[in-house]
């Protein structure tokens, strides 16, 4: 069994917003670029052209459905990766301490050298975000990118998550959730950043900003203030126009 | 705690090599990172105009592409029977000797005999100028097909259209409302606007029948029944005139709204406009009463005047228009139950567009020159702004539904202002600017000019003396007569028939006609298949170029291989479709950051080989020898006309306007691919009537002299099509077109129900069914690409709560669909954000056995399915001897969305129906396992 840190000097984390995910899957496809061709071992995939493809992902776009009781169906894109839990159970329950949650920043790492491949962090995450790469028979999962956020190699403006740096629609936030006064806090206490799944007890540090309310104009009521007519028919509406026109600039008026 | 020490600062790669992205038609700017000479690593160029280092799911996956099993290893002869896939590689020598072999004689006789036709084509302007030198007048791309509703109507309306031509004003918009799928095309641009716009509280309403990608995002979402979205725009255009919430001030200006009209039934010119003697269109100047020059300093265009001219009563076009949409036939009750639409809902929506137009009006503190010569001291704009692309396009009544929404925008006042819709160079760039298309044929010479451009009326058909198609794909005849894009889709069909005439050979390139981007798949692999009574092919000779073992190779007699887009030379040039922004100018290139280890070349670098061997113009010198080495020699030294060539940037003297620099593709690898030129703050705005703006255009060399011009609410050339119909002037329809002509061709937009609509009976098919390309895939690409196709391996039909209860569908459950056309049997899926007479699946998914280098029994193959073989290219016989083309009546775009559909409940078959054989496949299949990490 391997222990937390009782605390983490930052809690570095994303905030994904629900109300922009146009469910892409750019996030997903930039993740597994960039982790095949970096940290440990690459991402691999079996019967990659075959019957059965199925290979290793360490972030995932679900969709769900969602019908109020009145008005239209609605579809929610659910980007879904490691959230990088305080108390999280994939670090507890691991028998060889590859599982850590490092205190400078909080990331939840998997040090694959003392990974002996036996699966029950993945039976442990509430959220199923570790996936055992079939090849390799390691544990896999989002690192936040620890190889670029710090990384003298890239840009400054580079030193962020792969998901984050490629998002087209601007959906995904990278930050410290510890700080109250960093702009990912803020954008989670704007906007009502919830936990996922708090009943858990695992306390994540990524939010999910839910999506704004959809549908208002159905909500217009029916003697609402719509259009006045300046006429009822064709004469009378050039009449209109005989008016206006004079009062434009240069107009009669 | 004992944590282990990690390297936090990795090396990332050895070398960033930057160029353009082609795992789509959007043309970001990508960051190759490599090691060891190999592809490591691809993200997007932040410094880029069009992706700001943003990227899709498709480019990032491109290190999947650039290693897919399906490239095709060098030039392939056909050996066994057409459709089987038995090929053997040949030599790039022998394979080109073949192609001159057919061809040569073609140009000399009869160079009509070629069609040569080039799918999803970034470089056509330049394989339309090789096409022009062959002399065949049967050149075309992919428009026909996808969205030429869109632009033609853009281009006759505005001079552009959206995507290429024009975007969101999405740093000033605050209402952006959406009409039907628009995913797939200008991405990673729209992706990026929408957030940009959303992260500030505006709003986005979607309008489509299905509620997915930006739908799902949408603050409102508005359901509509495929094909009718342009009688709801109509409804809003009712509401916005009955209330007065129109910009007269933008109407009386810059729009043909004053322009007089004829209006005297009896007349020869009813309904064309009255001009003086230099042809300026005239108006009434509220100051004087006099009719006047549109374009006369001090004018003040009145919108309600009348004026009799030679006993001819001529009213503003405003009348017409204001008579027209205040008739009750427009009110959101009367179009609610065919769109599908709650009145209030229209209401609502038209109160929220007057609001934002007028209430919350933008206005930038900047001072302009109209082309009156009049200054204007700020700039004020109508935040709201529309987006629509294949959605309203590919119906039958698509050119009138794109008309209605660019009439929409432009009567707000919302086009060319702050926080509307803006176009990027070289548009705005109105109908008469472009060139009309060209026909005429002189075996041994060129065409005698472009083949595609903008009709003004029937004298510019592209008809042959007796009046029949002088085009196979019979674009430009009264069947379709303003058909800028060509049609793609009819190629096959009307080579097949002889009807307008036989051809001997049929060259292609990225176009996978034999699958997913045909109507009647089935039917074209049995045209392409067909023999006549000596045992020969009906279609004799069949060229194509891919760089993937797609279905359609296995259809050629002879396969050029090109490369992948990682390894070629390209340019994405100003003369052709370009990714200039609604700030600058901007065009690109790829280069080869990686070398092919195929005997496989660029498409376009081995048909500068074979127009040298035929010795055609402009591609050999006096001596015959070939004048490019290939394509990156063409790209920088080719001129078009003197000082204008293929790329604008860095040339000799500067941007724009220069001789060719030897420099310059260097020039554009230091830069980072790309080369931008920036508008001026003064021009940015009101383009087709700022002066600053004409000026900075004809410096660039974008236009030759300032061409300031009038929106057209009123398509003048839409009436004199009309008119002949009528039976005035002497180039005159058959007969069997006279109605069609005289109901479709309406100079101001209208509405009428898709044509399948009068064919396939509504209460036997009453379900609407449609397709859309998902994010992250590109056509059939997608799936070769070992990420993407992890993705989206299959694609149920979805269906809504409606159907899916009526028929007791479960999960698991498969059904029979059948079209007046055809049957397929395939999976279904429950969807309830969805209209409720729509059923939807996506686009190109199934793939046939064999190709793209799967296994056979990838699911792809078994479970995936095209829903084309629903759609055909005619329309079902009238029992008039006609051939009916399923498109649209003006421009010819294939209708693929007006497919009309019912469904039973069947016990699921082994496999999706119908199943087709397997194909050979060229190249073997694909690794078992993938791990794909390049570096140490």
């Amino acid at each position: 069994m391997t222990e937390l840190p009782t605390a983490t000097d930052r809690k570095l984390g994303l905030v994904i917003d629900l109300d922009t995910c146009v469910g892409c899957h750019a996030c997903v496809i930039s993740c597994k670029g960039w982790n095949t061709e970096n940290y440990g071992a690459p991402l691999s995939d079996t019967d990659p052209y075959g019957a059965d493809p199925s290979g290793t992902f360490l972030n995932r776009v679900h969709s769900y459905e969602v019908q109020p009781e009145d008005g239209a169906a609605q579809l929610v894109h659910f980007p879904k990766s490691c959230l990088h839990c305080d108390n999280a159970p994939c670090v507890t329950v691991c028998p060889t301490g590859a599982s850590y949650k490092r205190v400078e920043d909080g990331i939840v790492l998997v040090n694959e050298s003392d990974c002996i491949g036996c699966g029950l962090c993945a039976w442990a995450c509430p959220y199923g975000a570790r996936e055992m790469d079939a090849v390799e028979k390691v544990m896999k999962k989002c690192t936040l990118c620890v190889d670029r956020i710090y990384n003298e190699n890239l840009p400054e403006e580079d030193r962020e998550p792969v998901c984050v740096r490629t998002c087209p629609a601007g959906a995904r936030h990278f930050g410290d959730l510890g700080d109250p006064d960093s702009e990912v806090s803020q954008l989670v206490a704007a906007r009502g950043g919830m936990d996922l799944m708090p009943e858990q007890g695992t306390a994540p540090v990524n939010k999910y900003l839910p999506p704004r309310p959809r549908d208002q104009l159905d909500q217009v009521d029916v003697l609402a203030p719509y259009l006045e007519p300046v006429a009822q028919e064709p004469r009378g509406f050039l009449g209109w126009l005989d008016r206006a026109l004079d009062q434009m600039p240069g107009g009669k008026e | 705690m004992n944590q282990p020490k990690l390297d936090t600062s990795p090396k990332v790669s050895d070398e960033v090599r930057r160029t353009t992205c082609y795992m789509c038609a959007c043309r970001c700017g990508i960051n190759v990172h490599m090691k060891d000479g190999k592809v490591a690593y691809i993200e997007g160029n932040r410094d880029h105009p069009v992706n700001r280092g943003v990227l899709c799911a498709k480019g990032s996956a491109g290190i999947m592409q650039v290693n897919a099993p399906s490239r095709l290893r060098a030039p392939l002869k056909r050996v066994g029977p057409r459709g089987s896939g038995e090929f053997e590689e040949i030599s790039w020598d022998e394979a080109l000797e073949m192609a001159t072999g057919w061809l040569k004689p073609l140009r000399d006789n009869a160079p009509e005999k070629l069609a040569f036709f080039t799918g999803r084509d970034q470089s056509q302007s330049f394989t339309g100028w090789w096409a022009q030198q062959f002399g065949t007048p049967n050149f075309a791309a992919h428009g026909g097909f996808c969205s030429v509703n869109m632009a033609a109507a853009g281009i006759y309306t505005m001079g552009g259209a959206f995507w290429e031509f024009g975007q969101p004003d999405w740093d000033h918009t605050k209402l952006f409302i959406l009409f039907g799928v628009a995913e797939d095309h200008d991405s990673n641009p729209i992706k990026m606007g929408i957030g940009k716009i959303k992260a500030r509280g505006a709003r986005v309403v979607g309008v489509n029948p299905i509620r997915t990608g930006y739908n799902a995002v949408a603050d409102d979402w508005l359901g509509i029944t495929p094909g009718t979205d342009g009688l709801l725009i109509l409804s809003l255009v009712h509401e916005l005139l009955k209330a007065g919430k129109i910009d007269l001030d933008y109407l009386a200006r810059y729009t043909n709204a004053p322009v007089l009209m004829n209006s005297d039934p009896r007349s020869d010119e009813y309904g064309l406009f009255l001009r003086d003697e230099q042809g300026r269109e005239l108006v009434i100047d509220r100051g004087t009463g006099q009719p006047t020059p549109f374009d006369q300093p001090g004018v003040r265009p009145d919108l309600a005047g009348t004026h009799r001219h030679a006993g001819v009563t001529h009213r503003p076009v405003f009348h017409l228009l204001a008579e027209r949409y205040l008739d009750e036939r427009y009110a959101p009750e009367a179009v609610a139950e065919e769109t599908g639409i709650k009145p209030q809902k229209i209401r609502a929506l038209a109160h929220e567009i007057a609001r934002v137009a007028f209430d919350e009006a933008v206005t930038l503190d900047r001072e302009w020159t109209d082309f009156r010569g009049e200054t204007h001291k700020t700039m004020t704009g109508r935040p709201v702004s529309f987006h629509a692309m294949r959605g309203i396009s590919a119906h039958s009544n698509g050119f009138q539904t794109a008309r209605a929404l660019h009439v929409l925008q432009i009567l707000i006042g919302a086009v060319e202002t702050p926080g509307g819709m803006r176009f990027k160079p070289p548009y705005p760039k109105p109908a008469t600017a472009h060139p009309k298309p060209h026909c005429g044929v002189t075996p041994g010479a060129p065409l005698d000019g472009p083949h595609l451009g903008y009709v003004q009326g029937p004298d510019d058909l592209c008809l042959k003396d007796d009046g029949t198609a002088a085009r196979i794909d019979k674009a430009y005849t009264w069947e379709n007569p303003m058909s800028a894009h060509g049609l793609m889709h009819m190629v096959i069909s009307n080579a097949h028939a002889g009807d307008p005439y036989k051809i001997d050979t049929l060259f292609m390139y990225m176009a996978n006609v034999s699958w997913n981007s045909s109507m009647n798949t089935g039917g074209v692999m049995k045209m392409l298949t067909d023999t006549d009574e000596n045992g020969d092919y009906v279609i004799p000779h069949l060229i194509y170029s891919d760089a993937y073992s797609s279905e359609m190779v296995a259809y050629a007699d002879l396969v050029l291989p090109d490369t992948t887009y990682l390894e070629r030379h390209d340019c994405i040039s100003l003369l052709d479709r370009p990714i200039c922004e609604a700030d600058a100018a901007a065009d690109a290139i790829r280069w080869p950051v990686v070398a092919p280890d195929r005997d496989v070349r660029g498409f376009q670098s081995a048909l500068l080989d074979l127009g040298a061997r035929m010795g055609l113009p402009g591609m050999v010198d006096d001596d015959g020898a070939p004048k490019y080495a290939d394509y990156a020699d063409y790209i920088v030294n080719h001129e078009r006309k003197p000082g204008i060539g293929p790329l604008a940037g860095w040339r000799t003297g500067g941007d724009g306007r220069g001789a060719p620099n030897p420099d310059q593709m260097q020039r554009y690898i230091d830069n980072g691919g790309f080369w931008v030129g920036h508008i001026p703050e003064d021009a940015a705005y009101y383009k087709p009537w700022n002066a600053a703006y004409q000026d900075w255009a004809v410096e660039l060399g974008l236009y030759d002299s300032p061409q300031p011009y009038l929106f057209q609410l009123y398509v003048e050339p839409l009436r004199r099509f009309q008119l002949a119909a009528e039976g005035h002037g002497d180039r005159q329809p058959p007969d069997h077109l006279r109605e069609q002509i005289k109901t479709t061709l309406d100079p101001l937009p209208i509405w009428y129900p898709p044509f399948e609509d009068g064919h396939a009976d509504p209460v036997e098919y009453p379900v609407h069914a449609l397709t859309q390309r998902p994010m992250a895939m590109y056509h059939s690409w997608g799936t070769q690409n070992a990420w993407l196709r992890q993705l989206h391996g299959v694609n149920p039909l979805y269906l809504p709560t409606k159907l899916w209860q009526a028929h007791g569908f479960e999960d698991g459950d498969w059904a029979q669909v059948s079209s007046v056309h055809g049957t397929i049997t395939v999976p279904v899926a429950h969807m309830a954000a969805l209209n409720e007479n729509t059923v939807w699946t996506w686009n190109a998914i199934g793939k046939r056995k064999g190709a793209w280098a799967l296994d056979e029994n990838a699911p792809e193959a078994r479970k995936g399915f095209l829903l084309n073989h629903l759609i055909h290219e005619l329309l079902p016989a009238r029992g008039d001897g006609m051939r009916w083309s399923n498109s649209d009546p003006v421009t010819g775009q294939a209708a693929w969305f007006d497919l009309r559909v019912k469904i039973e409940k069947v016990p699921a078959p082994d496999q999706a129906q119908p199943a087709y054989p397997p194909i050979k496949s060229p190249v073997g299949q694909g690794p078992e396992t993938l791990a794909w990490k390049v570096g140490k």
